[in-house]
């Protein structure tokens, strides 16, 4: 397996605070890889460092084959991105915001028009793709944010907390579709609040103060940790850290 | 890079239609504050409250009462003025002046004797106390005019007057160009100030930033479309300044029009500067506000000559931008002033504006932090 994602000691610090403390870790091509932690962990400083939103303060790491220092231009044509707060101008419809961002990634009218066609039959878009997206509630909100960040055939998405806010049954379509994905070889790097959607990942890392404190199989985390789920190993390492902390 | 910053324009001209608040910003406030200020900042004298006590009571008397109030300058004071005490007048703001004609008018006219009329004037409205003085001497004059034999010479010298420009003295003429630019860099830097940060604020900032896209390309991207809405708005309250005020258009309207459009662009850049230096459209409309309005009031030779300003002003009013688009528009509107002339003024503009772009394009960068 080649690894797509790698990060040695990455570091962020705003200040005098460090959000991101000397993370590694390593992300093969096709793996969906869950990243855990709580509020302010440093989730989302992490992503966007790997987006080239951000830059790191020390430490090296590469996305796709690109320098996070010094190619954040070439990683951004090779990656699908999803923030947490949905993204697209509401005053424009799903299909407006699909053109924008086609012609933002350099595609041919004519290829976003394929591409359009393609993503609304796999993401079951419909008609909602003709409504200004403002308008459209959540779930589907947060589909046509993904399948934005699908158009120009990233190899690697980054999905930042995706389904906050959604109702199980379109997590677990949302899901599905996840999978297909990394079935054709995407990778996908994936922050999530949700425990039953940890255990759908190939593996987790879980995220405190700005470190990755465990990493693994979310079962074997759980059987070596000799916790009843996930849920319960999260939250005990996440006391076991504050009561070592004080 | 031309695709993407043409993009970038039509989907600003989507935001632009769709958001009706937008529109009430770019087309109906500019016409409304022209008619405001239009109105509001005028500095013709006229119908001036004019208190006149008749002690001759004379034909002759007469007939210069009725001479001061057919003028356009004076008229009737609405409460009856006390004879004896017409300083009382002036202190209640009854009447600005009070023209005593005393006993013996009409008989001095027939002979031809010197006499005096009497005129008290509320001096603590400067502006008006000149004007109150300035009329009743004029009044005075046409009336002895009109009863002098036709072949009567006026002994001594006298100044001939000639108003060039604005033959009227209107001071409409010379303030609406000058409210137009006041209007202008107003709008425009409101308008794109808040471009960019409600892209941050709506989180749509970083999912731009996560595609491809130079920042170059954003912000000429998201100037274009304003360039041509604030042009439209700069013509518009052109031809409403025309229309309502009678403000005449001397000179070419091609340079006038090449005068607006880098004006509104130079007005712009600065809503784009801001833009990108702040995180809200809040204090983005702020900034906007402030850096527009006041130096193009205070700075801009619209109030206060800048020759009469202190050093330091007179430096700083170098940097804003409503100086020279006022001295632009008076000399074209007024005086019919050739393009050649303006060229530095169109050069200090097209500079002001490049330094502008370069710092936001510094400050903008393809990252959140």
């Amino acid at each position: 397996m080649t690894p797509v994602v790698e990060l040695d000691n990455l570091t962020r610090r705003f200040g005098s605070f460090t959000a991101v403390d000397s993370i590694s870790l390593t992300v093969d091509e096709g793996e969906i890889f869950g990243f855990l932690g709580a509020n302010g962990a440093g989730k989302t400083t992490a992503i966007r460092m790997l987006c080239g939103l951000l830059l790191p303060s020390a430490g090296t790491g590469r996305v796709a084959g690109f320098d996070v220092l010094t190619e954040s231009e070439k990683i951004k044509k090779s990656i699908g991105y999803m923030s947490q707060k949905f993204s697209l101008y509401p005053d424009l419809t799903g299909r407006e915001n699909m053109h924008f961002y086609g012609a933002a990634y350099g595609l041919t009218t004519s290829r976003v028009k394929e591409r359009i066609g393609a993503l609304s039959d796999r993401l079951d878009l419909g008609s909602f793709i003709d409504r200004r997206s403002g308008s459209l509630p959540i779930g589907w909100r947060q589909r046509l944010a993904l399948s934005v960040s699908l158009l120009h055939e990233p190899k690697i998405l980054f999905l930042d907390e995706p389904t906050g806010g959604v109702d199980p049954v379109f997590r677990r379509r949302f899901w599905n579709i996840l999978y297909q994905l990394a079935s054709e070889g995407v990778t996908i790097f994936v922050t999530t609040h949700y425990m039953d959607e940890a255990e759908y990942c190939g593996r987790i890392s879980i995220m405190h103060r700005g470190r990755i404190i465990v990493r693994g199989e979310p079962a074997r985390l759980v059987r070596e940790h000799g916790s009843d789920s996930l849920e319960d190993l999260f939250i005990d390492l996440i006391k076991e850290r504050d009561i070592n902390a004080r | 890079m031309l695709g993407n910053i043409k993009h970038i324009a039509r989907k600003e001209i989507y935001h632009i239609l769709r958001d009706p608040r937008s529109l009430v910003i770019v087309f109906a406030m500019p016409v409304m504050m022209t008619f405001l200020y239009g109105f509001a900042v005028n500095l013709d004298i006229e119908r001036i409250t004019l208190a006149i006590i008749d002690y001759d009571q004379t034909p002759s008397s007469r007939a210069l009462v009725d001479d001061f109030y057919n003028s356009t300058y004076f008229d009737r004071p609405d409460k009856e003025i006390d004879s004896w005490n017409p300083e009382e007048a002036l202190k209640a703001q009854d009447a600005a002046g009070v023209l005593t004609i005393r006993h013996g008018f009409g008989e001095a006219l027939e002979r031809g004797d010197e006499f005096a009329l009497g005129l008290m004037i509320d001096g603590s409205d400067n502006l008006l106390g000149a004007a109150v003085n300035a009329y009743s001497n004029g009044v005075l004059l046409k009336f002895l005019q009109d009863r002098l034999p036709p072949d009567f010479e006026l002994p001594g010298i006298t100044i001939s007057q000639q108003v060039l420009y604005n033959p009227d003295l209107k001071s409409s003429h010379f303030f609406v160009p000058a409210i137009v630019a006041i209007i202008l860099i107003m709008i425009s830097a409101l308008l794109t100030s808040v471009t960019i940060a409600r892209e941050k604020e709506t989180g749509t900032m970083e999912q731009l930033l996560v595609a491809p896209v130079l920042p170059r390309e954003i912000l000429i991207g998201k100037i274009l479309p304003y360039i041509v809405i604030a042009f439209i708005d700069g013509m518009l309250v052109l031809l409403f300044a025309k229309l309502v005020f009678g403000v005449p258009i001397v000179g070419s309207l091609f340079v006038l029009a090449i005068f607006t459009m880098v004006y509104v662009a130079t007005s712009l850049s600065i809503g784009i500067l801001i833009s990108s230096l702040v995180q809200t459209q809040q204090v983005a409309m702020m900034f906007a506000l402030v850096t527009t309005l006041l130096p193009s009031i205070m700075l801009s030779g619209f109030i206060f000559p800048i020759k009469n300003m202190p050093t330091v002003l007179q430096v700083i009013s170098h940097i804003v931008p409503a100086r020279y688009f006022i001295d632009a528009t008076r000399g074209i509107l007024l005086k019919g002033t050739g393009f050649v002339l303006l060229l530095p003024q169109l050069g200090a503009l097209l500079a002001l504006m490049l330094v502008l772009l370069v710092v936001a394009g510094k400050k903008f960068k393809a990252r959140i932090g």
